[in-house]
């Protein structure tokens, strides 16, 4: 019977229950970082849907507006910022939601190992699946929006860095939408106001680009954004996601 | 090998509804204890306080008698918990999801260990197949594969017989007493009648005391 | 120290000392808003640009004020409910959340009212109303969130995280438009921020900013106290004040 017995003596506790580390963190993240890309890489349509997603939205403006090239390269900066970060927010709602489904999500949060790294290695692989090929992608369709010459490394190397910030803000909506049975446009609604000085930023600098004036300031800005991101994104993600596994 | 889990006073309010209160428990190495209690009465909630995943509870835990804030990282490293769900990626094959827990649970990536768990549970010859074209109870044996694979001292299993036939509940009861009886501790809940022996205990949750004060 | 915060926060004890703020914050925020507007609407003097347009300055600021300010109570109450789980926190938040919305569709709404006389135009994209708007979607967002969970408890503390997301972003948004609005529209004249305001304009502003923070702080009580009510309704001390109304 504990409560008779005062169960806490100091001669337990100076026996507390050891193991040596052996590869600790490192390992753990790599196995994740292995695990999850091996994952994505086999369900291959989950990685090009967004990219096929960022084609049909560009499609549209042209139609929907005008096919006039000067027009369109008037607004293309900011129309592919903001198709490829619809494009980045499609695929946010799985980035959890599997791991959420088959009790894996829980396994995650009782490893010794520090929750904030495991998700931003999880959050790592999305935008190596997701922001990168985003990126790459967007001088192509640059090209059909008549983007101004000059402005096309600009253009990927700002959505390179934006999508990042993207990706870790929107694993926090993620994180706590994956719980909720139907989270998808409730997450949409979460993030996309957060993600409102990346865009203005990341398409300032397509922007300024075209405009021959210097992109260093809104890079370092865009920088500065992933910098501060980094410090308290996985922080919020791993509280959020303590959150969700007890909904 | 110290291994002593102990809540006093524990009480657990979910949306204000009172799951459990005053739960004094002690689990020590050798015991198996199995959680009972009607559906709805909170067994799966004291499995995730005493695992560690509930912050939300009051009263106290302590890992081999030290409070449970300062040593959670000693106590999850002591710690295999499997839950109502098996935690296994369909799309990956069973040794692919047992190296991600080797790797998580900081054991050494050892193929020939991965091989030997599966062929423990019965799916030799499984083992490069995804794991979604398993049968459930194939898949739930993929996850049991890690009570082999990750010695654990303290084991927390919700539901582990779901799904699983008739020769596999025998073979799982077996291996929790021969935990037990070498020196771990078994936390369990199920609809399945556990066979009785020395080590096992019950604790009752739900409507009048339980039996963990005796 | 420690213990008197702990006592402020169980709901019977809050329950009882709101009882007694309460009518103070609702004296002072009727009374400083009935000078403040009677001041303001009909004894300031008119603006030489804008003529009597511009009152609506008494009810547009303090409302943008208001909206900001309790984004930041609900991430202060939401940081207090997570750190110490001071449940009455999570209660007030959840009662501020509404009403800072309201607050900042009464300042988009006076913007807009506002915009027609000075810009002819009912909508622009004002570096203030820009922000004003995407603060609006952040209220929804919080919202929303604590709607969608069906456990009380995760609901309490998904919006708090989020709140406090948010209230990191919100100077981050708002320098953020602030540069984007002068990069696009460089030097337009903006309407609140003029170099200097006269006396007896910005006194009467002054008073409705402080009646409209006294009247928020009273409906807040107000509502925390029918908070607590529903959510204690099962413990002893709620109905044994039912008992002794009844």
């Amino acid at each position: 019977m504990p409560g008779t017995e005062t169960p806490m003596t100091d001669t337990e506790a100076a026996m507390p229950f050891h193991r040596e580390p052996r590869g600790g963190l490192m390992v753990a993240l790599r196995a994740t970082l292995k695990r999850d890309l091996v994952l994505l890489l086999r369900r291959r349509s989950e990685v090009l849907n967004p990219l096929v997603f960022f084609a049909l939205v560009i499609t549209l403006f042209p139609i929907g507006i005008s096919p006039d090239p000067e027009l369109l390269a008037t607004i293309a900066p900011g129309l592919l910022w903001v198709a490829a970060l619809l494009a980045a927010l499609l695929s946010l709602d799985s980035l959890f939601r599997g791991d959420y489904d088959d009790g894996s999500l829980e396994q995650l949060l009782l490893t010794p190992q520090p929750l904030a790294a495991l998700g931003l290695a999880k959050v790592a692989v999305h935008w190596l699946l997701t922001g990168l090929p985003l990126a790459l992608m967007a001088p192509v369709l640059g090209i059909m929006l008549s983007l101004p010459a000059g402005s096309y490394g600009i253009l990927a190397l700002s959505l390179a860095l934006g999508t990042a910030s993207l990706s870790l803000i929107g694993a926090i909506g993620a994180a706590l939408t994956v719980g909720l049975s139907r989270g998808g446009v409730l997450l949409s609604l979460l993030v996309l106001p957060l993600y409102i000085p990346v865009l203005i930023f990341g398409a300032g600098a397509v922007q300024a680009a075209i405009l021959g004036d210097g992109v260093a300031a809104h890079l370092a800005i865009l920088g500065a954004l992933l910098a501060v991101t980094l410090m308290f994104a996985p922080w919020a993600i791993a509280a959020s996601l303590r959150i969700s596994i007890n909904g | 090998m110290p291994l002593r889990l102990q809540a006093r006073e524990l009480a657990c309010e979910r949306d204000d509804r009172r799951l459990f209160e005053d739960l004094d428990l002690d689990i020590r190495a050798g015991e198996i204890v199995r959680v009972e209690g009607p559906n709805g009465s909170g067994k799966t909630t004291l499995l995730k306080i005493l695992s560690g995943q509930l912050a939300d509870y009051r009263g106290e835990l302590f890992w081999n008698g030290v409070p449970m804030r300062r040593v959670r990282g000693d106590f999850l490293a002591s710690l295999l918990y499997l839950g109502h769900a098996p935690g296994i990626k369909a799309a990956l094959t069973p040794l692919e999801n047992l190296a991600w827990y080797q790797a998580l649970a900081d054991e050494p990536g050892d193929e020939a260990a991965r091989l030997a768990a599966l062929e423990g549970v019965g799916l030799a010859g499984f083992e490069d197949l995804p794991t979604g074209q398993l049968s459930a109870g194939q898949q739930r044996r993929v996850a049991l594969a890690r009570l082999d694979l990750t010695p654990r001292p303290l084991w927390v299993l919700d539901e582990p017989f779901t799904a699983i036939d008739r020769d596999g509940v025998a073979a799982l009861e077996a291996r929790l007493v021969a935990h037990a009886r070498s020196g771990g501790c078994v936390l369990v809940t199920t609809h399945h009648e556990l066979r009785a022996t020395d080590e096992l205990r019950r604790i009752r949750l739900g409507g009048g005391g339980d039996d963990a004060r005796h | 120290m420690w213990t008197f915060i702990h006592k402020l926060g169980s709901p019977r004890w809050f329950y009882a000392i709101s009882a007694r703020l309460q009518p103070w914050f609702w004296a002072a925020a009727a009374l400083l808003l009935l000078v403040g507007s009677v001041w303001g609407l009909a004894f300031a003097p008119a603006d030489y640009q804008q003529g009597n347009s511009f009152r609506i300055i008494y009810v547009h600021v303090p409302a943008a004020f208001l909206a900001q300010s309790i984004f930041v109570a609900m991430a202060v109450a939401g940081l207090i409910f997570m750190v110490w789980k001071i449940k009455v926190a999570d209660m007030a938040a959840a009662m501020m959340a509404p009403l800072g919305a309201a607050m900042t569709f009464i300042a988009l709404f006076s913007g807009a009212v506002w915009g027609m006389p000075t810009w002819g135009t009912w909508w622009m994209w004002d570096a203030r109303l820009t922000s004003m708007l995407i603060l609006l979607f952040l209220y929804f967002g919080v919202i929303a969130l604590r709607g969608a969970f069906s456990s009380r408890d995760s609901a309490s503390r998904a919006a708090s995280v989020l709140a406090m997301v948010g209230v990191i972003n919100i100077p981050i948004i708002k320098y953020s438009v602030d540069w984007w609005y002068t990069l696009h529209q460089p030097a337009t004249f903006t309407v609140t921020s003029r170099p200097s305001m006269p006396m007896e304009m910005w006194l009467p502003l002054l008073i409705m900013l402080l009646g409209f923070y006294s009247f928020f702080i009273a409906l807040t009580l107000m509502r925390t106290r029918s908070e607590i009510l529903r959510r204690e309704s099962t413990k002893r001390w709620v109905r044994d004040l039912a008992a002794e109304e009844a």
